[in-house]
């Protein structure tokens, strides 16, 4: 390949405009194209079902020993501990690694304007998160409560409440890793980006319930409590209500997207 | 510019007084000129003289902390299709290395509503259809600089900003971008490739930017260059060595390896020295134009800001 015609450069298609319908498209190859993205969100689905199953089946029995909100319907979605952990993770690599890697510049030549690149990660991966997380939660929550009611009486997917709670954890899930991925676009290293995501997530609350009564009621602010309250069925005393949670959580997305906007838009590359 | 008017403005790579301050460095200082369409423009300096800096400028990526960079007439964060109007490629492989090749161009081409067929094609064009399915992190530089130029060529543009092309490629490789490229001026296209191998750009570039220290410091056709720098040193024998070595360094020609009657007059051309010697009454025996190597020409012109910077020059290289 030491010589090349004029004509294999040509180009025989219309080059169209760039559009967000087409940057989510590019994004979506992106999703799909990475190993991370695939890992994180089947090991978040395998740990939802196996940890419910496991739930599920310590809970068959009710007696003294077995506590309250494990053999509540929310009890068998207790996975979400783990996959709060993959999900933010997922978020925060599927931007920090194209800042890592250098891909970044690649595609902001592609996209100059910037901004529609952080719209379409976010709907793409928050899309999958809560399509994979909805499936993965009905399915740890109906599978679980077979196994129960092989011996004693389980609950039903049919009421309001426990549809709050199925769907719910998918959305909390998903929202953690809309958090994840604005942190990766305010931090951009991965390494720092997860330590954040990871101070913000679980030591931020544990560090305020050490400070009394008032550290305990900060705490239910963090994005952790607030959106715990929406996807348990008997909230613990100091905790918000349900659906004050999941609004706190949505202004801690919302305050962490905004940021994000702002450092995308501002700084250099 | 003022003749070239609004047509040719939009074919070129324009930088106007543009600067750029990282902290208290300032890497970009007050450079202007304008890349032309149809000929191979290099960009020409160490490492750290502030040319990536510059692309970046060029390209958006960064602010200018002064000045305007332009491309085909508008700033490049204003293009509607930018991947049809600048290939680019970026120093260091700007891809994800978990992705293979084929889809890294499948993203990149998704923005532009640009074909899979396409995408193969170009594929083929740079020659790594072989190992399109391989994650890039398993590549070599010279398929990484392959997978660069796939990705700079995806839309046909017409104008191709290019860091460091050459860099890692085999001489097989060299040789055959050296021809791709030209073949693209050829046909009429912007043709700018950074580089800090003066030999090899000399073989490729019509016109060389030459910069240290973030500062212009050449803008001029690469057969200017070479002709101005080669005859500035010049071979001189003379019976009268002391008297003639002291003359030229009274006017500011710095001599040296003075061995019996011969020595080297460097800054001023043969025609002057056999004037200046004919007018003091001094014999000479010989007096040649020696032929500079490039390398030679290009450390002449950067070797002030090279003195003056070596010892920041660990500093410099952030990127």
């Amino acid at each position: 390949m030491t010589t090349t015609l004029i004509s294999e450069t040509q180009l025989n298609e219309t080059v169209k405009n760039v559009t967000l319908a087409r940057v989510i498209h590019s994004e979506w190859i992106k999703f799909r194209s990475l190993r991370s993205s695939i890992w994180l969100t089947s090991a978040s689905l395998v740990g939802l079902i196996v940890i419910a199953l496991i739930v599920a089946y310590n809970t068959r029995h009710l007696g003294a020993n077995i506590q309250a909100n494990d053999a509540d319907p929310s009890g068998p979605l207790q996975g979400y501990y783990l996959a709060m952990y993959l999900m933010g993770a997922l978020g925060v690599i599927f931007v920090s690694g194209e800042y890592g890697t250098g891909m970044i510049r690649s595609t902001l030549t592609a996209v100059p304007k910037r901004i529609p690149v952080l719209w379409a990660k976010l709907l793409i991966m928050g899309s999958a998160c809560l399509l994979m997380m909805s499936i993965a939660c009905v399915v740890a929550f109906t599978g679980a409560q077979a196994l129960i009611s092989h011996y004693r009486h389980g609950y039903s997917l049919s009421s309001t409440a426990n549809l709050r709670i199925v769907f719910g954890t998918a959305l909390f899930l998903t929202l953690l890793a809309l958090l994840g991925s604005a942190l990766g676009w305010i931090i951009r290293s991965t390494a720092g980006a997860l330590v954040t995501y990871f101070a913000l997530v679980v030591a931020l609350p544990l560090i305020l319930t050490l400070f009394g009564h008032i550290g305990r009621t900060l705490a239910e602010y963090s994005p952790i409590f607030a959106g715990g309250s929406f996807i348990t069925s008997i909230p613990e005393s100091p905790s918000l209500h349900p659906w004050t949670g999941f609004i706190v959580l949505i202004v801690w997305v919302i305050v962490a997207i905004a940021i994000a906007l702002w450092r995308l838009s501002r700084s250099d590359a | 510019m003022p003749e070239s008017g609004e047509l040719l403005s939009r074919l070129m790579i324009e930088a106007i007084n543009l600067s750029k301050r990282y902290g208290s460095k300032l890497a970009v200082d007050d450079m202007t000129f304008t890349v032309a369409p149809g000929k191979v423009t290099g960009f020409l300096g160490p490492n750290g003289a502030g040319k990536s800096t510059t692309m970046r400028l060029l390209l958006g990526l960064d602010a200018p902390t002064n000045g305007r960079a332009l491309i085909n007439g508008r700033p490049y964060v204003d293009l509607e299709r930018p991947l049809a109007e600048v290939g680019v490629l970026l120093e260091a492989r700007a891809v994800h290395t978990g992705r293979s090749a084929r889809n890294h161009l499948l993203a990149i081409a998704a923005t532009a509503g640009i074909s899979t067929r396409r995408v193969d094609e170009v594929i083929d064009l740079v020659g790594l259809s072989h190992v399109a399915k391989k994650r890039v992190g398993s590549f070599s530089l010279g398929m990484g600089q392959r997978l660069g130029i796939a990705s700079a060529l995806l839309a046909n543009p017409k104008v191709l900003i290019l860091d460091e092309p050459i860099n890692g490629l085999d001489p097989d490789g060299i040789k055959w971008i050296r021809n791709l490229l030209r073949s693209l001026a050829a046909e009429g296209k912007t043709v700018f490739l950074s580089s800090h191998l003066m030999s090899e750009m000399a073989l490729t570039a019509d016109h060389v930017i030459v910069v240290g220290q973030g500062r212009l410091l050449r803008d001029e056709p690469m057969s200017t260059l070479i002709s101005q720098e080669s005859k500035a040193v010049v071979n001189v024998r003379t019976p009268q060595v002391d008297k003639l070595v002291e003359l030229l360094r009274s006017s500011g020609v710095k001599t040296k390896t003075v061995v019996g009657t011969s020595f080297v007059a460097e800054g001023m051309i043969s025609d002057e020295i056999g004037t200046m010697a004919s007018n003091a009454g001094i014999t000479l025996y010989e007096l040649a134009t020696q032929t500079a190597s490039l390398e030679e020409a290009y450390m002449a012109i950067t070797q002030d800001v090279r003195e003056f910077s070596s010892s920041a020059e660990t500093m410099k290289e952030k990127a």
